[in-house]
């Protein structure tokens, strides 16, 4: 299946593009793309939280949330794991942005950060805020 | 055959009403947000129970009962033999009580006139998904009995074409719906019985 392939072409013409309508590459441009981006990355997230749980049951807590975020989510998203990420910003920019729609439409507000310590590994920090 | 289909967003304001007969709208809109009262009682009781029923189908939401439409017009009414009395409890959840009564002509002053719209049972039904998005359903049940399974069959098509809207990229949560096919979807499921 090229599912994944036809992906990944997508998203690195998506962050080539917006990256090059940038005249002024200086802090105020790249955090606008940026923003863009996770923008996308939010919404498609909130289709993908409304679509995959629709035949499991009702999630009473937020660890269902999560359980379901680690396990169904991510299997859907990444079949395999993400060896081929790069360590810019801009690559993970729709990732988190996919993180916080789903955790959205599923009832939680929270903020998501990427961090990369050494590739292949890559760590998504979900800071919930207690309110 | 269902006569009143509503998807209602998590903030409880409605994407998405429609009802078949057109001439009595205020008052599936009324029935509509009762509901929503028996439906928030359900998910905060699943909430609270430690037992499985997690299920996103909440069932028959209120029991059946006789609707008798209230109008009060000029006053042309004749002195009848019973009045019927009309409760709107949308924070009460007591059932309404509601007398039954002809209709009345002749003259009189300042007394008002009552007719009888709907002689059917209308039933309601609720479904909640796990983006908190509420559906309800009243159907009319007195021609047919509408078996448990089909109710969820219609609300599992509900489901369906609204995770269609939902991903669809020109639809912002939050609007209301306007989605072609979700409206032919929904005009086959009032012509029919699913």
């Amino acid at each position: 299946m090229a599912d994944t392939v036809l992906f990944e072409f997508l998203h690195t013409e998506m962050v080539a593009e917006l990256w090059a309508h940038d005249p002024d590459p200086g802090p105020g441009g790249q955090k606008m793309s940026l923003s863009v981006l996770e923008g996308m990355g939010f919404r498609v997230g909130q289709a993908l939280g409304e679509r995959l749980p629709r035949e499991t049951l009702a999630f009473r807590e937020e660890l269902d949330v999560l359980k379901f975020l680690c396990k169904d989510l991510w299997v859907a998203v990444f079949q395999k794991q993400m060896d081929s990420l790069r360590t810019n910003h801009q690559f993970l920019a729709f990732t988190c942005g996919l993180l916080r729609g789903a955790l959205y439409t599923l009832g939680i507000e929270s903020v998501v950060t990427a961090s990369v310590a050494a590739l292949p590994v890559c760590k998504f920090q979900v800071v919930i805020p207690k309110s | 055959m269902a006569v009143c289909i509503a998807v209602i967003a998590k903030e409880n304001y409605p994407l998405y009403i429609r009802s078949t007969p057109t001439e009595n709208e205020l008052k599936f809109h009324y029935m509509v947000h009762t509901s929503l009262d028996v439906v928030d009682e359900k998910i905060s009781a699943m909430g609270k129970a430690l037992v499985d029923q997690r299920e996103l189908y909440l069932g028959l939401l209120y029991p059946t009962e006789d609707y008798k439409v209230y109008l009060s017009g000029q006053g042309v009414c004749q002195g009848g033999p019973t009045v019927a009395r009309c409760t709107l409890g949308s924070d009460n959840l007591k059932p309404f009580r509601r007398k039954r009564v002809r209709a009345h002509r002749g003259p009189s002053t300042g007394s008002p006139c009552v007719t009888s719209a709907f002689p059917n049972q209308l039933c309601r039904y609720g479904y909640v998904t796990n983006s908190k998005v509420k559906f309800v359903m009243v159907v009319d049940s007195s021609n047919t009995a509408l078996r448990d399974n089909e109710i969820r069959s219609m609300f599992r098509k509900l489901h369906n074409s609204y995770t269609d809207v939902m991903c669809n990229p020109f639809y912002n949560p939050g609007d209301r719906i306007q989605s072609r096919a979700f409206d032919n979807m929904v005009t086959s499921m009032m012509i029919q019985v699913c």
